[in-house]
């Protein structure tokens, strides 16, 4: 297993607000956390990324990467892991960049830190622009040039610059037009079958996860109440939750 | 869910009660909307009006509400020019059409309590004396399926449903005959916005409602809406019953747009195409047909000339020179992963 969480709790002060006993992504698999809003899912998020203390939150458990855990792990080899083995992308691209510096200059900042010499990371970026079907010229724009949906392509393109091996996004396609959603979700299934990326997918919307993800796990209150293979879930729901999710997605009627 | 509203096999028309003639709004430069024409019928009726970001859906739903200044056309409420109305009859026209938005925490005072809120609305068009109005607040709480107890909160101590909730009853107080719904579920978590579209079915059978419904959302309007207006750039590109048009599409645009939505039945995805490219610059909108630097069944033509909106069948509207072939299963282009052209490239 790539990314493994057992026995996690994330809690404010005496107030758990996530509890999950084992949640688990594999090599090359879209794993989809889906629930309502204040579920946990993105306190999830940010556990695994080492950072739910900058909100408060204090975190026990266990989350191994490859086998090695990284909770009570230091800053400095955690600062290393983040963003370069473990990338994430949010629901609002335009806050992770900042709007007075080129696209360019803030991903190649963000490589160097990584250890990469300026040449390289030049050399990357632009290849790796080209993998997310993006121009490299659009490094020399700033970021309020470039589109929402352009944006969250470049923020993926920095991932796939640092080579990371798990992508956690949260929310990724929320913001954008259902023709935008439907490219970035095409990406990131291009993203897990030619560089076998595992990809943590956290999302409210049933249908999204119902396309894009091998397994699911559904939220509720900080708990997973039921995780499964994907057709197994959207089909026969065990969890009269997943069941009242399933049934409040507006379908598109047949008619004629 | 609600069912979807009855499909009439009568096909004409009775008299609109609002209609929408070559609409155009211009923000400087920006053709927010440009030369749109749209009819809603008297209640019980829904026309839903979709679009992605930038396509002048909400741009329309204010110039309804007399929000915005008109460039260009007119918008006729039982046959008089809204624009035109002034005094006592544009009192009247306020009351009668009423708004319920996308976000609820901006239409609703949060130091005000949520009877007074209602209360407010019935006093101001003297719709009940004062002594009945904790009456009637009452029942038009009840009537959004919320606890008369309500009338004594304050909106931060509701949900996001509960307050649109409040919403929907503050604007059904004055006894609206249309309603403009903007994205009226769009901020709410899924089981609030199935039981919002309840509410509005419900509400639509019980008072006869009209409503211009705007929203991104296709599983929306075919819960709620007999009429379905898709709008790209500012322009209406298909206009029909909405059952048909959700099955049949005849514009590249609606087919493209259709195939996007993410479904949860695997048998309910039909292949997807994948429009590359951004929506152009309203400030220059392309020449031809606004759609065809995206369209994947380009031909010469729709670069030269606009293609009008006309009837590929009865009650269907196409703006299209090539619907008859799109209808026809004309094979669209599907995506092939990998192949498309990088964007951006200038």
């Amino acid at each position: 297993m790539r990314l493994e969480i057992t026995g996690l709790e994330v809690s404010f002060g005496t107030r758990p607000v996530v509890s999950i006993g084992e949640l688990a992504l594999g090599d090359a698999e879209i794993v989809g956390l889906v629930g309502e809003s204040g579920s946990g899912k993105s306190m999830t998020t940010l556990a695994v990324l080492g950072l739910a203390h900058t909100v408060g939150a204090s975190v026990t458990g266990s989350i191994r990467l490859a086998g090695r855990e990284l909770i009570g792990l230091p800053e400095d080899a955690l600062r290393e892991l983040r963003g370069r083995r473990i990338a994430a992308i949010f629901q609002s691209p335009s806050m992770a960049f900042n709007p007075v510096f080129r696209v360019g200059h803030i991903a190649a900042r963000a490589l160097r830190l990584h250890g990469l010499t300026g040449s390289e990371a030049a050399g990357r970026l632009a290849a790796a622009m080209r993998e997310v079907l993006l121009s490299p010229e659009l490094l020399r724009r700033y970021p309020g040039q470039l589109s929402g949906g352009q944006l969250q392509r470049v923020a993926i393109a920095l991932a796939v610059a640092l080579r990371a091996e798990i992508l956690l996004a949260d929310e990724p396609t929320s913001a954008l037009d259902v023709t935008v959603q439907a490219e970035v979700l095409e990406l990131l299934r291009v993203l897990r079958d030619r560089a076998g990326m595992s990809i943590l997918f956290i999302s409210h919307d049933l249908a999204v996860v119902a396309e894009l993800c091998d397994r699911v796990a559904v939220m509720r209150s900080g708990s997973i109440v039921e995780e499964g293979a994907t057709e197994q879930i959207m089909s026969a729901p065990a969890d009269p939750y997943t069941a009242d999710l399933l049934a409040s997605v507006p379908r598109i009627r047949a008619g004629g | 869910m609600p069912g979807p509203p009855d499909a009439t096999p009568d096909r004409t028309p009775p008299p609109a009660l609002l209609q929408i003639r070559d609409l155009a709004v211009r923000f400087g430069p920006v053709r927010a909307v440009d030369g749109v024409s749209l009819d809603i019928a008297p209640g019980p009726f829904g026309l839903g009006l979709v679009g992605e970001s930038g396509s002048g859906k909400t741009t329309i739903g204010r110039a309804v509400l007399r929000l915005v200044p008109l460039a260009a056309g007119r918008i006729l409420f039982d046959g008089a020019d809204v624009a035109a109305l002034r005094g006592r009859a544009l009192k009247d026209y306020r009351r009668a059409v009423q708004v319920v938005f996308q976000d609820p925490d901006n239409s609703l005072d949060p130091r005000m309590r949520v009877g007074a809120a209602i209360g407010e609305a019935l006093a101001a068009h003297k719709i009940a004396p004062r002594r009945l109005i904790g009456e009637r607040t009452a029942e038009l709480l009840a009537e959004a399926g919320l606890d008369p107890e309500f009338a004594a909160r304050y909106p931060h101590q509701l949900s996001g449903g509960q307050r649109q909730r409040v919403a929907i009853a503050r604007s059904l107080s004055v006894q609206p005959r249309l309603l403009v719904l903007d994205e009226p579920t769009s901020a709410l978590d899924v089981r609030a916005q199935a039981r919002i579209l309840r509410l509005i079915g419900r509400l639509r059978a019980e008072r006869g409602l009209s409503y211009l419904l705007i929203t991104h959302n296709f599983g929306v309007v075919s819960e709620l809406c007999e009429q379905t207006a898709v709008l790209y750039l500012g322009c209406v590109v298909e206009r029909g019953p909405t059952a048909e048009l959700l099955t049949a599409p005849a514009h590249p645009y609606t087919q493209a747009l259709r195939s996007a939505v993410p479904q949860v039945e695997a048998t309910a995805r039909s292949s997807r195409i994948v429009l590359h490219g951004e929506p152009p610059d309203a400030t220059s909108p392309p020449s031809g047909c606004v759609f065809h630097p995206r369209c994947p069944l380009v031909i010469d033509r729709c670069r030269a000339e606009v293609p009008p909106l006309s009837a590929v069948r009865p009650g269907r509207l196409v703006a299209c020179h090539r619907a008859e072939e799109v209808l026809a299963g004309a094979g669209m282009p599907r995506h092939v992963p990998g192949l498309a052209t990088p964007d951006g490239v200038t």
